[in-house]
């Protein structure tokens, strides 16, 4: 599985990684589901975390991150706190947003992670446009944007993709490809021959990966963006995976055909995978359990910290909306 | 002071902003060509093509990248051509940028000038003389400004480029190459409107092209005796409450005149202001100005019934003052 010249400790981080999403997330599920402290939706990431740890183990704090209304894992990975995204999803103070945005509007420019994004296919215009203001700075860093197979039948697909080819923007697009658009089978309501031959079609080199595997994902991700650094133009990566979860946390996804989810998860599951190919090299179950535990213990802290920090002041509602006209002074 | 047009001052503001700050750059649809109607002639050759940038016919995408671009420490000045054309970044404008601050917990500010040319046109048809701004004003997060003059023009422009708030900028096409003079050295402070003539008699509240025809029939009601004053927003958010509501008691009589429909329009708040505020000054009937809600024709006698007209606004005053009831 793994190709050689990769060494053990970037396999144990990728799996470090994909085990704190996952407990980052199931925690978020039990926040929302068992102790009614999420109180909007979250669309969980379990199944798919493959992706983030790969991309995101190649970008510096300083390089740019867009993602989706599914964009815990990418935000994790990117480097944010977890304790201020739990917060954010509990809509308490010190949350990554001031508890404002909630988990589908996750955003942590201190770390580059210039947010999720609860409009299918909205990002890639505007991480086109981040990528823009970049050069038109002189910057030297990169653009990755995440989206879901589902913004490919989306305008802004064609429109910043193709901005991204006509301005050679220094941007990787990433389209995470669980193969479900909300509760629809996205091929069954998808023309052509795939998100990747759209994006060559406008002029990108595009990559298939397997989105189920953390190493290809980090080995082929890596050689894109390194790409990218010497100065290449915008890139395209199609990693397939699974959603493990239905669209939301309480959505029992029972649209899926029976036996679907146990089968796939059963094959593709990216943290099993990276278990087993950890253990191939040589480590031992106990590390692998450790990781795991110290992920649970870690996301089971953030949980109980955030669980006890108190909602945002009343005055929020009206805080930073706009300098002019702010609400502040005149709301009516 | 120095001679111009309404779109020479615009330019010229754009101009000096871009010369003073590298970050402030111009993204639209045939711009190196001086943009559909010549507001950035001169400003590629002067500037370059990675500041004056010729986009394809995207507006989603200029609209988003812009805000993007924004988001990372540039001011991009965004051409949407004709503010019908915006339409196809409704999204990015009122669900992403507007909100991108707030949602983020005031992590991200874009500074950007969104410039929307509006108005009737002529035989321009039905998508392309809209006059939208009720919408931008309903959304929270937005500055929107319609200037109407050229003083207004260069020195709203100037003001809209330094704000670092996103700003709707709608211009009217059909003035163009109207003519004043302009002090470039004259600030204008975004939300204070502009008292455009004084008066005692009845208060007359515009904006946009429709101020100047105020202008034009207080003019004509000062030739028969009635004092009108003309009050040009300018700015629709934040606007001038103040000014308005301190005109209307004095005068106790109060018409608004807009080319948006008149159904919604902004028109239907400042009379809704004036009515909780300075209702008990009110001495007679109020009476709003706007289009019938219908279409604009292409056809030039069907695009006049779409019309709002100096001596409909005569006629509208007059109505104040006499008492008469509405129609």
């Amino acid at each position: 599985m793994l190709e050689s010249g990769h060494n053990t400790q970037n396999a144990r981080q990728l799996l470090v990684m994909m085990e704190r999403i996952r407990a980052f997330e199931e925690h978020a599920i039990l926040a929302a589901e068992r102790d009614r402290l999420v109180l909007g939706a979250i669309h969980p990431s379990i199944g798919q975390e493959a992706c983030a740890a790969g991309v995101m183990a190649h970008l510096n704090r300083t390089d740019i991150l867009l993602s989706t209304h599914r964009g815990h894992g990418h935000t994790l990975a990117k480097g944010a706190d977890p304790l201020a995204m739990m917060r954010e999803l509990l809509g308490r103070t010190g949350g990554c947003c001031g508890g404002k945005g909630g988990s589908m509007h996750i955003a942590d420019f201190g770390v580059g992670m210039l947010g999720a994004n609860g409009v299918v296919g909205a990002n890639i215009t505007i991480a086109a446009g981040a990528a823009h203001g970049i050069k038109i700075l002189g910057q030297d860093h990169i653009v990755v944007d995440i989206f879901g197979d589902g913004a490919a039948n989306r305008g802004p697909f064609l429109e910043g993709i193709n901005w991204a080819s006509v301005f050679e923007l220094p941007i990787l697009f990433v389209c995470e490809d669980n193969q479900y658009s909300a509760t629809t089978r996205t091929g069954s309501v998808t023309g052509g021959p795939g998100v990747a031959a759209r994006a060559e079609a406008l002029g990108l080199r595009a990559t298939q990966v397997d989105g189920n595997d953390a190493e290809a994902v980090a080995r082929v991700s890596g050689e894109i963006i390194a790409r990218l650094r010497g100065g290449g133009g915008p890139e395209f990566l199609h990693a397939v995976t699974y959603r493990h979860t239905g669209h939301t946390s309480f959505d029992p996804a029972t649209y899926r055909p029976e036996g679907e989810a146990v089968k796939e998860i059963a094959a593709s599951d990216p943290i099993a995978r990276q278990r087993a190919a950890l253990l191939a090299m040589g480590l031992g179950q106990d590390v692998l359990d450790g990781i795991h535990t110290a992920a649970q213990a870690e996301m089971e802290r953030v949980l109980k910290d955030a669980a006890a920090t108190p909602f945002p002041p009343d005055e929020a509602a009206f805080a930073d909306v706009q300098d002019i006209g702010s609400p502040m002074q005149e709301a009516y | 002071m120095v001679m111009m047009t309404y779109i020479e001052a615009a330019r010229l503001a754009v101009q000096q902003a871009m010369a003073a700050d590298e970050t402030v750059w111009c993204v639209g649809e045939d711009l190196g060509r001086g943009g559909v109607f010549g507001q950035y002639l001169g400003l590629q050759v002067e500037f370059g093509k990675d500041r004056i940038v010729d986009t394809p016919i995207s507006e989603a995408a200029i609209m988003g990248a812009a805000f993007g671009a924004a988001m990372v420490g540039t001011r991009p000045i965004v051409e949407m051509r004709f503010s019908d054309f915006a339409l196809c970044a409704t999204d990015e404008l009122v669900n992403q940028i507007a909100k991108a601050r707030f949602m983020f917990g005031g992590q991200s500010r874009a500074p950007m000038v969104i410039r929307k040319p509006v108005g009737l046109w002529r035989s321009s048809a039905a998508q392309h003389s809209q006059s939208l701004e009720s919408w931008y004003a309903h959304i929270p997060g937005l500055v929107v400004l319609c200037p109407s003059t050229p003083q207004d023009n260069y020195s709203m422009m100037k003001a809209a480029i330094a704000c670092d708030d996103p700003v709707v900028y709608l211009e009217h096409k059909n003035i163009w190459g109207l003519e004043g003079e302009v002090d470039t050295s004259l600030e204008v402070e975004i939300g204070a409107a502009s008292r455009r003539r004084k008066g005692e008699d009845v208060t007359i509240v515009s904006w946009s092209n429709t101020a100047n025809l105020a202008v034009e029939a207080a003019e004509t009601l000062a030739g028969q005796g009635i004092g009108a004053e003309v009050i040009d927003l300018r700015a629709l958010w934040p606007w001038d409450k103040q000014m308005v509501l301190a005109s209307v008691r004095k005068t106790g009589r109060l018409v608004v005149a807009h080319e948006a429909v008149r159904v919604g329009g902004f028109g239907a708040e400042v009379v809704a202001t004036v009515a909780e505020h300075a209702g008990d000054a009110l001495k007679g009937p109020v009476r709003r100005l706007g289009a019938p809600r219908s279409l604009v024709a292409y056809a030039p006698n069907l695009e006049d019934k779409m019309r709002v007209t100096a001596d409909m606004i005569v006629t509208a005053a007059k109505e104040t003052l006499m008492g008469a009831a509405g129609k």
